[in-house]
């Protein structure tokens, strides 16, 4: 999904999808109800908890220009006497049903070629044959990132969190898992 | 209490077990160096067959080797007679097993006093030991129930509890979640990690990355040969899960 070509850079590929990621969280919060963007960051916030970095306010109002641009939300300007006017964002029906969709559609399996993989096809390519090095350091980076998933679902309240940060935690087992199996065949 | 952090516990030199069965010698350890330090937390992890098991029976004294050296404490030990090695183990290691191993006619309580009195304790001591575990693990309200009664999770707190009543300078684990479901294990993870923030020395022994993950150090084995060794840098949170969990859009 977003990467476009095979080599395609990891940055930009990052970037595309960072940019596409708050979309549908955002088009989900206001078919609840309408909402000014910072109402739309706490909530966030609220779902998300420690499973997912604080979403950047400047982030969130460039993602609902864009789909005002793309028809999905309108706004229009709340008067506010003692302070600056709020721009209040609601849901129109091309966005109810981009919502529906995205909701209906069964989503995409994760991960299955990343960056790690394209390392391993093209070691022996690069002259360096597949060495245990390689998936050494890669095993290292994955329980490193376990042991850090198991301290922040410690910390972790509430039972979306916990949940996202257990999936994660399942993804990271299968990764090791196949490493071990890529171990075998390989080295 | 083990103040001593930092000195070498426990050291094997090209420790190796064959395994002969009908006379075709099975290797299952091969020549594996070695070593832990007071207060360490390693996890050792493997695929099955890669003989995780088998090295930590050894170490526990379970299984005798077939060549090498193990050394505990600066006393070279397997050389040792059966009956020297099983007051050594007694007095210095505490064992947990996948399947709990807990005798079945005695109390929970009578389970963890046991193994404090075979560890060198009085009567007082071994009665003092156990209400202090009990009460660690939160078990104090089951002293009295017989093991079978209890939950998987519940029993192996008090393998817990019992490999810890002698104070062992060495507590090994072979697979102590490899029978509990998620919330069991987390909680047997979580006590493992509180022993060894008090200064308790581990080696555990687990196929399960989120097991292992909870130690400081994790030995990768395969095929009887340690292929990685390597202290676990905690990535900062913010920084890992970007690319693991992702908003999709």
């Amino acid at each position: 999904m977003p990467v476009k070509g095979l080599l395609a850079g990891r940055i930009p590929a990052q970037r595309l999808e960072r940019a596409g990621a708050m979309r549908m969280p955002l088009l989900a919060l206001l078919a609840k109800e309408p909402a000014h963007g910072y109402e739309l960051k706490t909530q966030l916030e609220q779902i998300f908890g420690e499973a997912y970095p604080s979403p950047n306010i400047g982030q969130i109002y460039v993602t609902l220009q864009r789909l005002e641009r793309d028809g999905l939300v309108r706004s229009q300007d709340v008067v506010q006497t003692t302070r600056p006017n709020k721009r209040v964002y609601e849901l129109t029906e091309a966005g109810h049903e981009a919502l529906v969709a995205w909701m209906d559609r069964p989503s995409e399996g994760p991960r299955v070629r990343d960056d790690f993989f394209m390392k391993l096809a093209l070691s022996q390519l690069a002259g360096t044959a597949v060495g245990i090095g390689l998936i050494n350091r890669q095993r290292r980076h994955y329980l490193g990132q376990m042991r850090s998933l198991s301290v922040l679902a410690a910390a972790s309240d509430g039972r979306i969190p916990r949940l996202l940060i257990e999936g994660a935690m399942l993804h990271l087992q299968a990764d090791l898992d196949w490493l071990q199996r890529c171990q075998e065949e390989l080295v | 209490m083990i103040t001593d952090t930092g000195r070498l516990l426990l050291r094997t030199v090209s420790l190796t077990k064959i395994f002969r069965g009908d006379g075709v010698p099975v290797p299952a350890v091969r020549g594996v160096d070695l070593s832990l330090r007071q207060g360490e937390f390693a996890a050792i992890t493997g695929p099955s067959g890669s003989g995780k098991s088998t090295l930590l029976h050894m170490l526990g004294g379970l299984e005798p080797p077939t060549g090498g050296e193990i050394w505990l404490n600066g006393e070279r030990v397997d050389t040792l007679s059966q009956a020297r090695w099983a007051i050594v183990r007694r007095r210095h290691i505490g064992f947990v097993f996948q399947f709990f191993n807990l005798v079945s006619n005695m109390t929970v309580a009578d389970n963890v006093e046991l193994a404090a009195l075979m560890g060198g304790a009085t009567r007082k001591q071994a009665r003092a030991r156990r209400a202090e575990l009990l009460g660690e693990l939160g078990l104090t309200a089951k002293a009295d129930a017989a093991p079978a009664r209890l939950s998987g999770g519940e029993q192996q707190r008090v393998a817990l509890a019992r490999a810890m009543a002698n104070r062992p300078s060495l507590l090994l684990a072979d697979e102590p979640t490899g029978n509990l479901d998620s919330a069991a294990s987390m909680t047997v993870l979580r006590l493992l990690g509180q022993a060894h923030a008090d200064g308790q020395a581990i080696l555990l022994v687990t196929h399960d990355a989120r097991v292992a993950s909870g130690a400081d150090r994790v030995i990768s084995l395969f095929d009887g040969t340690v292929v990685d060794d390597a202290s676990i840098p905690l990535i900062h949170p913010q920084a890992s899960l970007p690319h693991v969990l992702k908003l999709r859009g």
